[in-house]
């Protein structure tokens, strides 16, 4: 044992710019004797002030504008955005419109969970800088990953117009729907992509996973006859059972001292969990037969608690969403109208939650009786799990400490990468400080 | 040590979606990263060689003093430095600030703005530094993401079209949805390289790709006026995604 008092047992890591996630964040650990004392997961994105240039603006335009905050996952919030809008204009969808937007969104699920799958997550596990190193030994796995990741786009491409910020989704509906006989190609590459999942869960299911797991809230949508996406009561292990209506009485956004980002909590309870984790643990039952054979033969339980394993159940719900938009394909009717009307030409309020690939996206506005925004409140799913993500690594970090200190940060990177974190969606309810954190 | 041209993207003020477009070109990545050693690219690897590098992709626009900075930084470890996307050759989404009061703005958002290290504009890149080329969208087009790495590579100039939507549409067989369905357009003055889309999907051009060279967007706004738009349609219409371009700021004054 080395003297306490001695410099040698004072670890700092800090990781100025973590890599493999979206967005710019960084990380500073501090441990002194053998305990942690500092673990601070540091948001530097800028902010781009979204709710506020929102005020004005025509409650049309806020599909389009809102999916800026994210070019991953702009599906998620021209869909949060619709669905608040359509709210607050007292509407709802027509079946064939309803499952066109689910198709939509089973597109942004493979693609965003096939990069986060093959390009961003999986290297860690097999000690790789990137998906291209990977690519030198493993080619046909990242080639079968990039197959995965471009037929989720393909959906994007057919239905929205292009994969990042489409342009046919309105508030009402659509601008254009397609012919029945339009699916063709688009149902071929599915099949094949739903056994390449399947094929994806049986290999991810066999890397080496950090002995792991933590009592978590998991909060997802929940809905009687699906798989949440677009619809839903809010729901946890921990007993909420509430309307979308009622997010901001039971959710609510803390100043913690030691970081200078709010943290989103579920008041009198604490941290919760967001995201392909938590809709699995509440919603399994739901899930395809073949999902959950894909499951239980990759050793997952009906529950996940190691959230290394998070890739395994991303795996899970880019099977379901390539099942899905088949079965959303082979049901289809084409719609009397690509869209429904919509006015509103009185003050209103509407609310929009819908699942983002990395978990639930509020959204809330305000309208005037001339169309305009007056008021607009996000919170993205990478926010709710913030303070999650730091309670993962003040557990993981002392499990850790025989690491070297590059292996420290790299075990602490992945454990971050765990949540798919999406820092340019964080960003817009971030507090950042102009003082710098002392190291 | 490798001979291969050093590739390294950046990230300012931005959604990554543009950035994202280089790993949308799922055909093609691996080929790239065998023509290109992909130098610094943290949305991709956490491998970082240090520069100076060949050709630097640069996304998002300048919004904080450390980023003022840091773009500077940026440009003089770079050989060639191409700005990707309408935040980093506009402003992007984000300039709306450029017309408000920023310090009015943050209060929307933060409980305690005092903490906000922000400018009060939000600008591109090339009010900061030179920029060898622009490529224009909100987002880019990955095959012109290509066009340009390829031009790049091979020392030529990029092959992308600087006329307007009106041609796509043209090459596209659209029917002209303003003429035919009497659909405000932003197309006679938006910059081509989307191919067409929203007029391919019943749907007016919503100009993220930014004005073309010489637009007339006075005609533009008369012919939105005469289909009923009012002026705060035209006004919001113009400053969007590309509102602080030069042609889409000048005229959106107009309609204030």
């Amino acid at each position: 044992m080395s003297d306490p008092a001695s410099p040698r047992n004072t670890r700092t890591i800090k990781v100025d710019y973590l890599a493999r996630v979206e967005g710019e964040g960084a990380l500073h650990l501090g441990i002194r004797d053998g305990i942690v004392e500092e673990v601070k997961l540091k948001i530097f994105e800028p902010p781009r002030f979204f709710e506020a240039f929102l005020q004005g603006r025509h409650f049309r335009e806020a599909p389009d504008i809102t999916a800026r905050i994210c070019g991953i996952c702009p599906v998620a919030y021209q869909m949060s955005a619709c669905h608040a809008m359509e709210k607050a204009a007292g509407i709802a969808l027509p079946r064939p419109l309803r499952e066109l937007r689910r198709l939509l969104y089973c597109g942004e699920w493979i693609e965003s969970h096939a990069l986060h799958i093959f390009m961003l997550h999986a290297p860690d596990f097999l000690g790789y800088e990137s998906a291209i190193a990977m690519a030198k030994d493993h080619r046909d796995v990242v080639q079968m990953g990039l197959k995965l990741k471009k037929t989720g786009n393909d959906i994007g491409t057919f239905l929205g117009g292009r994969e990042i910020h489409p342009v046919n989704v309105k508030v009402g509906g659509f601008y254009k729907t397609p012919r029945k006989g339009d699916f063709t190609q688009l149902a071929e590459t599915l099949r094949w992509a739903a056994d390449a999942a399947e094929r994806t869960v049986q290999w991810v299911a066999q890397l080496p996973f950090p002995e792991f797991d933590q009592e978590y809230e998991y909060v997802s949508l929940s809905h009687p006859d699906e798989y949440p996406m677009n619809e839903g009561r809010l729901i946890s292990n921990r007993g909420l059972d509430i309307d979308v209506a009622a997010y901001e009485a039971h959710f609510e956004e803390e100043h913690v001292p030691y970081t200078n980002a709010l943290h989103s909590i579920h008041k009198g309870h604490g941290a919760y969990f967001v995201g392909p984790m938590a809709r699995y643990a509440l919603n399994s039952a739901r899930l395809t037969p073949r999902v959950r054979a894909a499951a239980s033969s990759a050793g997952l339980g009906e529950i996940c608690n190691n959230p290394f394993q998070s890739i395994i159940v991303r795996a899970l719900e880019v099977l379901y969403a390539c099942e899905e938009a088949l079965r959303i394909i082979t049901e289809y009717e084409e719609p009397d109208s690509p869209d429904i009307p919509v006015h509103i030409a009185r003050e209103c309020s509407g609310w929009g939650c819908t699942e983002a690939p990395r978990g639930i996206l509020y959204h809330r506005y305000v309208i005037g009786e001339d169309g305009l925004i007056t008021q607009a409140k996000i919170v993205p799913p990478t926010s709710q799990n913030q303070k999650q993500i730091e309670k993962d690594l003040w557990k993981i970090v002392p499990q850790s400490l025989h690491l070297t200190d590059a292996e420290l940060q790299w075990r602490c990177e992945q454990a971050i990468r765990n949540y798919d974190p999406c820092i340019s969606c964080a960003t817009h309810f971030l507090k950042i400080q102009k003082e710098e954190i002392p190291s | 040590m490798s001979t291969q041209p050093k590739l390294a993207v950046w990230k300012f003020a931005s959604c990554d979606g543009c950035q994202l477009s280089l790993l949308d070109c799922e055909d093609e990545i691996l080929a790239v990263s065998d023509a290109v050693q992909i130098a610094n690219f943290a949305e991709a690897t956490r491998h970082v060689e240090p520069g100076p590098y060949d050709l630097s992709l640069v996304e998002g626009s300048i919004t904080t003093p450390h980023d003022a900075e840091r773009i500077r930084e940026v440009r003089a470890q770079s050989r060639h430095l191409i700005t990707i996307g309408a935040c980093a050759t506009a402003g992007g989404i984000q300039a709306l600030r450029n017309y408000r009061d920023v310090s009015e703005m943050a209060s929307v958002v933060y409980a305690s703005p005092q903490y906000i290290d922000t400018l009060a504009t939000s600008t591109p890149v090339s009010d900061h530094v030179k920029v060898d080329f622009e490529l224009r969208g909100c987002p880019i087009n990955k095959h012109q993401l290509l066009e340009v790495i390829l031009a790049f590579l091979h020392r030529r100039k990029p092959v992308v079209s600087s006329e307007s939507v009106c041609v796509e549409c043209k090459l596209r067989g659209n029917i002209c949805v303003m003429t035919a369905h009497g659909t405000p357009c932003l197309g006679p003055v938006t910059h081509a390289g989307c191919g067409a889309i929203c007029p391919a999907y019943n749907r007016g051009c919503y100009g993220c790709f930014g004005p073309k060279e010489t637009p007339n967007t006075a005609a533009l706004a008369a012919q939105w006026k005469t289909l009923g738009a009012s002026s705060g349609e035209i006004l919001r219409a113009f400053r969007s995604f590309n509102g602080y371009a030069d042609a889409f700021r000048e005229e959106s004054l107009k309609h204030e």
